[in-house]
């Protein structure tokens, strides 16, 4: 039999395990249902438990004079009272909720009052508003005309337009509705990467441990063994990706058309789904040999998942950085984990979010990644033979280096 | 042609020989004993023949050629220690691994079928690995080590663990591989089963042949000019007698230069005693193992 088959036998052999395992499928399906039962939970929210509209009363005094107006703030009624304690004698009787007071030197010091029985971090948002809407109507009555009082009341409606180099209007618009699904992608694609390059790890950690490697060695090479390894946990993983691309469209546009609103501005960047695959791909090659390399090393799987989690931490590095990437999209800094390979698939997809991506900084970080890829994959093959057989004890770096310049 | 031809391999881990400078030749049809203590270099030897690692120096042939992809599929393998996959099926994994040998997965299925049967494995094929007790997952992998039909086996401590039962059914299946015509490689410490099976052996310690050859050869060049005698009554001075060592059901009787078993035998006739046992001693491979272990030292 050709070595070719032998490493498709492999390929075949730990795809099908991989997919088979309950915590790939649990995972692989538990995304897009997330999805669905996030939208239908709105929809079940919104459908039955419409707000209560409440209808209160609130009581003022006015020692300033000229507050008689729009005493009506949609579902807030004013009701003026002649002194303080007629309004707290209401208020303690439960006719009204609360009350305030515009002092006789309101328009010197703009100081308002307020009188409430309950206890409250600050006054609703609702109920600020209406004295507020209701102060500044009375303020302006008959002195501006209706228009212009409205629009001093609300005087911003900023509508901003992205438009291209040619001065057409822009395909994509930005605003955090762009950036909505990068983010949560570049969540997954770092979950999927870890998953599938901790199932590898666990694979050749057993192996290693059941010594099922020798027999596996005494039929195929080390190359052929590692190649389809690699290749098969990582056609599960692109598997599960795929999934989740295909699933995100489809999610949105059920989203879109029963819950409109800020769902109805998401959007897909473009070239998005294509640099999703690539980039897992790139970043799942790259973990994929690290963990080979550790798991050759390690003497079980134990302590090799302990050493890939350390070593995925820098992957996550763009996320805790995501809310500065927002403040300051141009920073240079970004520019480095794009082009970093370690960083590079989850900076890639945040950035592509949140401002996009220079086509110069994806040709550098892609090629930049398959480098480092190929590299490591250099040196993990040489120490691959010399240490999968070590087992009890884990060589030191030392030893590590001295090995590689021997081989 | 020689199925294995190992000569002058050196292995050094840190600095320290593991195997140092061994040779030697295993034929088609034979049973080939690697002995030796725990530590002694018989594993490292193995995985060099097999290509798991490289020798620092010194060549190996299998089938007369330096291991590649087309050799690996002749040889079956049993390593030391033992695992398979856990969650996978008996029989899945049986076909896998046969199918990682170059056998077709029909034709690997069909011997599986075969084998369990062979072995009265057959009402677990459908159960997982790890269902299996350990000596159960051993016959499994011995199946996994010679379903696809290798010119060379190599059993690295095959017995180990086995019950009685098991370990007869395997000793079976190991002869009738010999006269099939294939060549055995078995790596135990355990000599007494190595006198059993073996047609030759390499004995090593410390990464040396210390002995080589055929074992009756060795057993005869290694033999005490003595006997077993079991008998009846009070002989007392024998002439030609230097000394006894008592086991349990007879006594070691050692003779002198001049004195030959034949010579002995008549005497003790001569005298009137009732022999139920009359045994030219040949030394056990423990004590061949011992005395030559102990010559090194010396």
């Amino acid at each position: 039999m050709k070595a070719v088959n032998k490493t498709f036998l492999i390929f075949r052999h730990e795809f099908l395990n991989t997919i088979k395992r309950t915590g790939f499928i649990i995972m692989t399906l538990i995304v897009p249902l997330i999805g669905i039962l996030a939208i239908g939970a709105v929809q079940l929210v919104s459908g039955i438990a419409r707000p209560t509209v409440e209808k209160t009363t609130i009581g003022y005094v006015d020692e300033s004079g000229g507050f008689q107006q729009y005493t009506s703030q949609g579902n807030i009624t004013l009701l003026r009272y002649d002194t303080p304690d007629n309004a707290t004698g209401a208020m303690v009787k439960g006719d009204i909720k609360e009350y305030f007071v515009i002092s006789s030197n309101y328009t010197a010091t703009g100081v308002i009052n307020r009188y409430t029985l309950e206890k409250q971090l600050d006054a609703p948002i609702a109920t600020s508003a209406a004295i507020k809407d209701f102060i500044s109507s009375n303020l302006l009555a008959g002195k501006v005309p209706q228009t212009t009082a409205d629009l001093i009341k609300a005087p911003l409606n900023l509508v901003t337009t992205r438009l291209t180099a040619t001065g057409a209007v822009a395909t994509e618009q930005g605003g955090y509705g762009n950036l909505l699904i990068p983010a949560i992608f570049s969540f997954l694609l770092i979950l999927s990467i870890i998953f599938s390059s901790t199932y590898l790890l666990q694979g050749l950690g057993d192996e290693k441990e059941s010594r099922l490697i020798e027999v596996l060695l005494s039929s195929v090479s080390a190359r052929q063994l590692l190649t389809g390894k690699v290749l098969g946990i990582g056609a599960a993983g692109l598997t599960q990706v795929v999934v989740w691309v295909v699933s995100a469209p489809l999610l949105l546009h059920l989203a879109s058309s029963t819950l409109g609103g800020f769902i109805s501005t998401v959007q897909i960047p473009a070239n998005f789904l294509v640099l999703a695959v690539v980039y897992f791909i790139l970043g799942y090659s790259l973990y994929s040999v690290i963990s080979s390399g550790i798991g050759a090393i390690s003497s079980n799987s134990r302590e090799g998942q302990q050493l890939v989690g350390i070593l995925t931490l820098p992957a996550m590095v763009p996320l805790w950085f995501s809310s500065l990437l927002m403040l300051f999209p141009t920073n240079p800094i970004w520019v480095v984990l794009t082009i970093f390979p370690v960083t590079a698939p989850v900076e890639v997809m945040l950035r592509m979010g949140v401002s996009g991506v220079e086509a110069w900084e994806l040709i550098a970080s892609i090629m930049v990644m398959a480098l480092t890829i190929i590299g490591i994959l250099f040196l993990v093959i040489k120490v691959f033979r010399v240490y999968l057989l070590m087992y009890g004890k884990r060589p030191g770096l030392g030893e590590i280096i001295r090995s590689l310049r021997s081989s | 042609m020689f199925t294995v031809e190992v000569s002058h391999v050196v292995k050094s881990f840190a600095g320290k020989a593991a195997v140092d400078d061994l040779s030697f030749s295993v034929s088609p049809g034979e049973i080939f004993g690697l002995i030796g203590p725990n530590g002694a270099g018989k594993t490292t030897t193995i995985r060099m023949m097999m290509d798991i690692i490289k020798p620092d120096s010194g060549t190996v042939a299998v089938f007369g050629e330096k291991l590649g992809e087309a050799t690996k599929n002749r040889l079956g393998y049993l390593p030391e220690e033992r695992g398979l996959y856990k969650k996978l099926k008996v029989i899945d994994s049986i076909i896998y691994l046969a199918s990682l040998k170059g056998m077709d997965r029909h034709l690997a299925a069909e011997k599986a079928t075969q084998l369990l049967t062979q072995t009265g494995m057959l009402p677990h094929q459908g159960k997982k690995i790890e269902e299996l007790s350990k000596g159960m997952g051993q016959i499994i992998q011995f199946i996994v080590t010679i379903i696809h039909d290798p010119q060379l086996v190599i059993l690295d401590e095959p017995f180990s663990g086995l019950d009685p039962v098991n370990t007869e059914l395997l000793k079976g299946m190991v002869i009738d591989l010999k006269n099939q015509g294939k060549a055995v490689i078995l790596s135990m410490h355990q000599l007494n089963q190595v006198e059993e099976l073996c047609d030759r052996i390499l004995m090593v310690n410390k990464g040396r042949s210390v002995l080589y050859g055929n074992l009756m050869e060795i057993k005869a060049k290694y033999r005490n000019n003595s006997v077993f005698v079991d008998f009846q009554g009070e002989p007392g001075e024998i002439q030609g007698v230097t000394g006894k060592r008592a086991h349990k059901d007879y006594v070691e009787l050692l003779l002198d230069e001049k004195t030959t078993p034949q010579q002995l035998l008549e005497r003790l006739v001569s005298r009137g005693i009732t022999i139920n046992k009359f045994e030219i001693a040949s030394p056990s491979l423990n004590e061949i193992f011992l005395k030559v272990v102990g010559e090194s030292r010396e």
